[in-house]
């Protein structure tokens, strides 16, 4: 009787992306450098 | 080590990678990559999709950073998941103008279909957004606020605030003004996201 109006979590999913996902995300992170120059800022990726 | 990373917080780790600490970010993301692409999963049920969005949203948050564009108030997460949810809508809205069609090469129509789901969400980050403006709105000086809350949120007309407030229309006016000013100066200085 208790359960007939409990609501289900929206998102029960528990996934995660993939290594390689990961790796690239840390990889641009390590490539992009902001440079301030004045009032503006240049974005490079390195390598 | 690992328990040494379980008590640096969030806000801790984002201050150390702005400051060229690399390893924080990786933390960050193990911390919550689980929430992060599982949410974006459970809109739109596809796993490449996903890791797009999730790609992307780190692409954000990473630039963001780096730009000295991040404004720490303790709330790192809700604050990538508002990316992710942002680019899952995108994602939504790229899809509907435009048919997807499936490997098997049969028409989907539940692909042109729009989520409906999402409007729980956007009412979610409207609520979030309202209640963002509302605190910036309380720092303002106590003559301008008065005339911003009752311009805004009681749909007063200038007559009529002048005649509540006791000040002629052309005073009331100015202080309407100085306080939009007031609130965009403190937006930018804090680097404060409000919209989409």
């Amino acid at each position: 009787m208790a359960k007939l109006y409990s609501k289900k979590p929206k998102s029960d999913f528990k996934l995660n992306p993939k290594d390689e996902t990961i790796s690239f995300i840390l990889n641009y992170s390590k490539a992009l450098s902001v440079i301030n120059y004045k009032s503006m800022k240049f974005e490079s990726l390195q390598n | 080590m690992i328990m040494q990373k379980e008590l640096i917080s969030d806000a801790q780790l984002v201050s150390n990678y702005i400051r060229g600490e690399e390893s924080a970010l990786e933390v960050l993301i193990t911390r919550h990559k689980q929430r992060i692409y599982s949410f974006i999963y459970s809109k739109v049920f596809d796993r490449d999709i996903s890791e797009d969005i999730f790609q992307d949203t780190f692409i954000k948050v990473i630039r963001t950073l780096k730009r000295g564009k991040y404004n720490e108030e303790g709330k790192f997460l809700p604050w990538v998941m508002r990316i992710a949810h942002n680019l899952v809508i995108d994602h939504f809205r790229k899809n509907s103008r435009m048919p997807k069609f499936d490997n098997s090469g049969d028409f989907n129509i539940f692909s042109v279909i729009s989520d409906n789901a999402l409007n729980a969400e956007k009412t979610i980050i409207k609520g979030q957004v309202e209640a963002d403006v509302r605190r910036l709105i309380d720092e303002l000086p106590e003559d301008q606020k008065e005339v911003l809350v009752m311009r805004m949120y009681k749909d007063m007309s200038f007559k009529e605030i002048s005649e509540r407030t006791g000040v002629s229309i052309n005073t009331a006016l100015g202080r309407m003004r100085y306080a939009l000013i007031n609130m965009r100066k403190v937006i930018e200085k804090h680097n404060i996201v409000l919209t989409n």
